[in-house]
């Protein structure tokens, strides 16, 4: 019914891609100062094992994952000295503060001894996704979900087909362009521990057709391999959004609320691939990605790899600079990427970009009134109508919204890209979207104050109870007590009056007969 | 540097005053066309519609407390634009002025200006005058280029807009389409009529008489070809429309080719190609998705094929398009796109596994 | 004109004996919007609306003798929702806009229990002796627990703004 290898909607943005491939994966220093947010993943806060004070040594985990639920555990970049651990400013367009672990480096780099060895391809499927966790790998695409955690629960469903995840269909970014360059074999054979662990038939990557080199790279790769196969696929964003992804290259949809197993994919982004390499063959948990410099005002647009913590500001100095004052500082890519309202923010592990962009790149922030062209309609990927969600949210009227499919929005922001009114679409589905999620929590904790209200009421009315028993039970002993008392005073009474009587009947008669 | 914005960060660089532009510059071969075959009335027609449109629209902003500066956005000059297009090219100039104030004020601010009306300004304007002025409204002018002799120069043209000189009933007549209707009427079959009144060729390149920039049927197709290819409209709204129309006029026409006129005939007389292109694409009055557009060009295909063979008024896009434009709520209500992983009916897609 | 005049007659005084059949017919008996407006509200019978409990505040506002602004814990959200279902224009200008969530000052705490045994929904933890920490899910901020404390160490605050609970604000009109 639907072609494969397309996708509905999206929008054939301007790349800009080139401007950042010219030069090879330049490897960045160690910075002065590291900031580690402790939650640098989709999910919970890893709890930090380290105090401010403590020495830590590259590899080092300094904050873990415990618990089942969703988290990553985090480590050292490099060898250096806790200085803190609190509050520092987050990569985030709100510039709130986020807990995180602040580190000095030494400078020495030095490693952990290396304990495992052998060959990571004869562990159990559990092994792998074992050691995926103790490395604290995510998701490098930019969901930054565990990666771990998706291999356990690819290993109890049926997963068909490992789609790696190499479209980078997002403007300017060129990270997993340049990693497939460079690191074709790395990153298959990641894919390949991935396959084991999850139990897939085959791997297919797929890669938007405007990356020859990468493609031709990554088939050399997989040349070996029979289950391995590349895909190219059209260049249109958001091609590597995963559902998308899955319908192009399984031409089948993943149902609504499901989750990609149930048409029997999993998808992983390259560099997660090359993540798992690293950490089961050269023992490395993760401690840098690669980051996009690019932008018309970065002096020397390139891709860097950067220490997880490194600071904005320290890398865009150490990397060539800015050539002019940017109108916008993004982390991640122009579509998806959120803006960053200061430089001293660190390098987390989602971050796949900085771009520094001039007022001529970036969209204007005056919008003017919507006038139903329709354009939005047609870019949106997922079918939606967000001329409509938007004027319910306009409105306040979030439960319209969601009528529309405001909780199928993947925010990818096509349909802010089209239109020719500059409406900030995508800020209104955000919008509608916290306003949605505060309600949650309200309701949420509406209830639980509620029941935790009812549990004290009926605990305070247990011991109420249980001391009214007690005094009654006291109480009907004290009687009782006083009872036998009573009687025992009744009897002597009677005994007493008997005798009295006894001795009336004795006098009397005493009397008669002296008489 | 600091203000809180959302993604995206990118934009393809479109916006209203280009998009409004764009179909400004499809409309110009139709209308320079128009203002050669009818000379300097229809010039200063022109002129007031564009100047009305702009003067009232700047005031309307100004009475909301608005940005003026909005009225430079292109579609009130559009609105002007469309309504002089569908004037008979020697109308007064108060037919120009009373139609356009009524478009951009009533049609288009009372309702919260642009984007929020309903009904399509240029046609409740074209459809307000006719039924207001029927007489204005159907004096259709021979066909006099601006080079020709009987044309009247610049000093003539203005008595004839002012309305001080009244036009002589021998240079005008009837439209094929007037001209048809008023023969059924008097029992001459279709055929007939058509022979006194029309031919296809004139029709196509528009060398006939009608309204300001309705004639010529080539020029307006080249000016939507254009538009589809700039994708400021896409194809299913002229598509459906026309398809509609020629389908249902080649049914009743084979039927009773003396009562009914065939397809072309349909398709190259009046407002019908400024109409699939440029007046029943018009975005803000029209539905948002595919299969509504499909279904709102089909619906005006139909309501004209109706009024015209049916109606009292020989011209029928006006009416049908207005008709269209009341239900299309509706139709975006029902014909909503289907959803990423859901069935038609709106329900998650069943995969077969658990 | 008599059978004009007696056809409406027979038409109005049937239409008046069904609508008044109706009325009969489809009673509703109790008043449902109690239940509803008590389901709205905290449902931790604080009492500082001066009522006993949210049943009867409940009552109260449904009957007219309670504003909707009367419950400290619900906020501005609460009070905006009470007047929107009950239909009633209420004054917000003096409610703060956000709940308030209690918050003990450690360094005064001497861990007397007191708050601890008032509070409705045993949101504070803690031992005799030892320093009382306020579990802010819990929290309904009635401040039941400001009154108790003999240190005058629990404060009522506006809840901490964080990754957890921000949000985008409504992007600034077209």
């Amino acid at each position: 019914m639907f072609g494969k290898l397309k996708i509905r909607g999206g929008v054939h943005a301007e790349e800009r891609k080139e401007q950042s491939t010219g030069l090879p994966i330049h490897v960045l220093g160690i910075p002065p100062v590291l900031k580690l947010p402790l939650r640098q993943h989709a999910g919970r806060a890893a709890d930090p094992v380290v105090k401010a004070g403590d020495y830590v040594l590259k590899g080092q985990l300094i904050a873990t994952s415990t618990g089942a639920d969703v988290c990553a555990s985090l480590h050292a970049p490099t060898s250096g000295t806790v200085t803190a651990v609190g509050p520092v400013t987050a990569p985030h367009p709100s510039s709130l503060t986020t807990d995180a672990i602040t580190i000095e480096p030494d400078g020495l780099d030095k490693g952990l001894e290396s304990l495992e060895s052998g060959d990571p391809m004869q562990l159990s499927p559990a092994e792998i996704a074992d050691r995926v966790d103790q490395a604290g790998i995510v998701g490098l695409g930019g969901a930054t979900f565990p990666a771990a955690l998706k291999l356990k629960s690819g290993a109890r469903q049926k997963i068909d087909t490992l789609i790696l995840n190499g479209s980078e269909c997002e403007p300017y970014l060129t990270c997993d362009d340049m990693l497939m360059r460079e690191r074709a074999f790395g990153i298959i054979s990641g894919a390949r521990l991935i396959q084991r662990a999850i139990g897939a038939r085959r791997i297919v990557a797929g890669i938007e057709d405007n990356k020859p080199d990468a493609i031709e790279a990554m088939k050399a790769a997989a040349a070996g391999f029979a289950d391995v196969s590349v895909q190219v696929i059209p260049a249109r964003y958001p091609m590597g959004s995963a559902k998308q992804l899955i319908h192009a290259i399984m031409g089948r949809e993943v149902p609504a609320g499901g989750r990609s197993s149930e048409v029997g994919a999993l998808v992983h982004n390259v560099a997660t691939a090359f993540a798992v390499h690293q950490a089961l063959y050269d023992n490395r948990p993760l401690l840098s990605r690669i980051v996009t410099l690019s932008g018309q005002c970065i002096d020397t647009p390139r891709n860097v790899e950067v220490l997880l913590g490194t600071p904005v500001s320290w890398l865009l100095q150490h990397s060539g600079g800015l050539k002019e004052t940017p109108a916008r500082i993004v982390m991640g890519g122009p579509m998806m990427g959120q803006i960053l309202r200061t430089q001293d923010v660190p390098i987390t592990k989602g971050a796949s970009g900085i771009l520094a962009l001039a007022e001529p790149e970036i969209s204007k922030t005056e919008s003017s009134p919507c006038i139903r062209c329709g354009s939005c309609v047609n870019a949106c990927p997922m079918g939606l109508v967000p001329l409509e969600m938007a004027r319910h949210a306009n409105a306040e009227d979030f439960e319209g919204a969601s009528e529309f499919g405001l909780s199928d929005c993947i925010l990818c922001g096509s349909c802010a890209y089209v239109c020719p009114s500059h409406i900030p679409l995508v800020h209104y589905f955000q919008f509608a979207k916290g306003e949605l999620s505060a309600k949650r929590e309200q309701t949420r904790r509406g209830e639980l104050t509620k029941s935790l209200s009812e549990a004290r009421n009926a605990r305070l009315e247990k011991e109420a109870a249980e001391k009214a028993a007690a005094k009654a039970a006291k109480a009907a002993k004290a009687q009782a007590a006083k009872e036998a008392r009573e009687k025992a005073k009744a009897e002597k009474a009677a005994q007493q009056e008997k005798e009295q009587a006894a001795q009336e009947v004795k006098a009397q008669a005493n009397e008669e007969s002296g008489a | 540097m600091n203000q809180l914005v959302s993604s995206p960060h990118a934009h393809n660089r479109s916006s209203v005053q280009h998009t409004m532009l764009l179909v400004c510059a499809a409309l110009l071969p139709a209308t320079l066309y128009g203002l050669y075959l009818f000379g300097w009335p229809a010039i200063n027609l022109f002129v007031l519609c564009l100047a009305t449109a702009i003067g009232s629209e700047a005031a309307c902003l100004k009475l909301a407390g608005r940005s003026t500066q909005s009225c430079w956005d292109g579609s009130a000059l559009l609105t002007g634009w469309l309504i002089a297009m569908t004037l008979p090219p020697w109308a007064p100039w108060w037919i120009a002025v009373v139609g356009t104030l009524f478009a951009v004020v009533i049609g288009k601010h009372l309702y919260g200006g642009l984007g929020q009306n309903l009904f399509n300004p240029a046609m409740l304007a074209r459809v307000g005058l006719l039924i207001s002025f029927p007489v204005e409204m159907t004096t259709w002018i021979d066909v006099t280029p601006i080079t020709s002799a009987a044309a009247p120069g610049f000093i003539d043209s203005l008595a004839i807009t002012a309305g001080i000189t009244p036009i002589p009933d021998a240079v005008t007549g009837a439209t094929a389409l007037g001209h048809v209707k008023t023969a059924l009427t008097m029992d001459v079959t279709v055929p007939d009529a058509m022979a006194e009144s029309y031919s296809a060729g004139s029709a196509f390149f528009g060398n006939i008489r009608g309204s300001l920039g309705e004639t010529s049927a080539l020029l307006l197709l080249l000016g939507g070809l254009f538009l589809l290819y700039k994708r400021v409209i896409s194809w299913h709204i002229p598509v459906s429309m026309l398809g509609t129309l020629m389908v249902l006029s080649l049914i009743f026409s084979l039927a009773n080719p003396d009562r009914f006129e065939p397809p072309l005939f349909h398709l190259l007389t009046g407002a019908m190609m400024l109409g699939a292109f440029f007046i029943a694409t018009d975005m803000v009055t029209s539905p948002t998705t595919s299969t509504g557009q499909l279904v709102f060009g089909a619906g005006i295909g139909a309501v004209a094929f109706i009024i015209r063979s049916w109606g009292s008024f020989p011209e029928a896009i006006g009416f049908a398009v207005l008709f269209m434009n009341a239900i299309t709520p509706i139709i975006d209500r029902y014909f909503r796109p289907r959803i990423y992983g859901y069935t038609l009916t709106g329900k998650p897609i069943n995969t077969g596994k658990e | 004109m008599v059978t004009a005049v007696a056809v409406l007659t027979l038409l109005g005084l049937a239409l008046g004996l069904l609508l008044g059949y109706a009325d009969k017919v489809f009673a509703v008996e109790e008043n449902p919007i109690v239940k509803e407006i008590e389901s709205m509200l905290p449902g931790t019978h604080c009492g500082q609306c001066g009522f006993p409990g949210c049943s009867g505040a409940a009552e109260a506002m449904v009957a007219g003798d309670a504003a909707v602004t009367c419950c400290p814990p619900g906020g501005r959200a609460l009070a905006q929702a009470l007047a929107e279902k009950l239909g009633v224009d209420a004054d917000l200008s003096g409610m703060s806009s956000e709940p308030m969530l209690a918050k003990i000052e450690e360094s005064l705490c001497t861990g007397c229990c007191r708050c601890y045994r008032v509070c409705p929904t045993d949101a504070i933890m803690g031992a005799n002796k030892q320093i009382h920490v306020v579990f802010a899910d819990a929290c309904t901020g009635c401040g039941k627990c400001v009154d108790a404390c003999p240190e005058d160490c629990i404060a009522m605050q506006p809840e901490q703004e964080s990754l957890d609970n921000w949000h985008w604000p409504k992007p600034a009109a077209a």
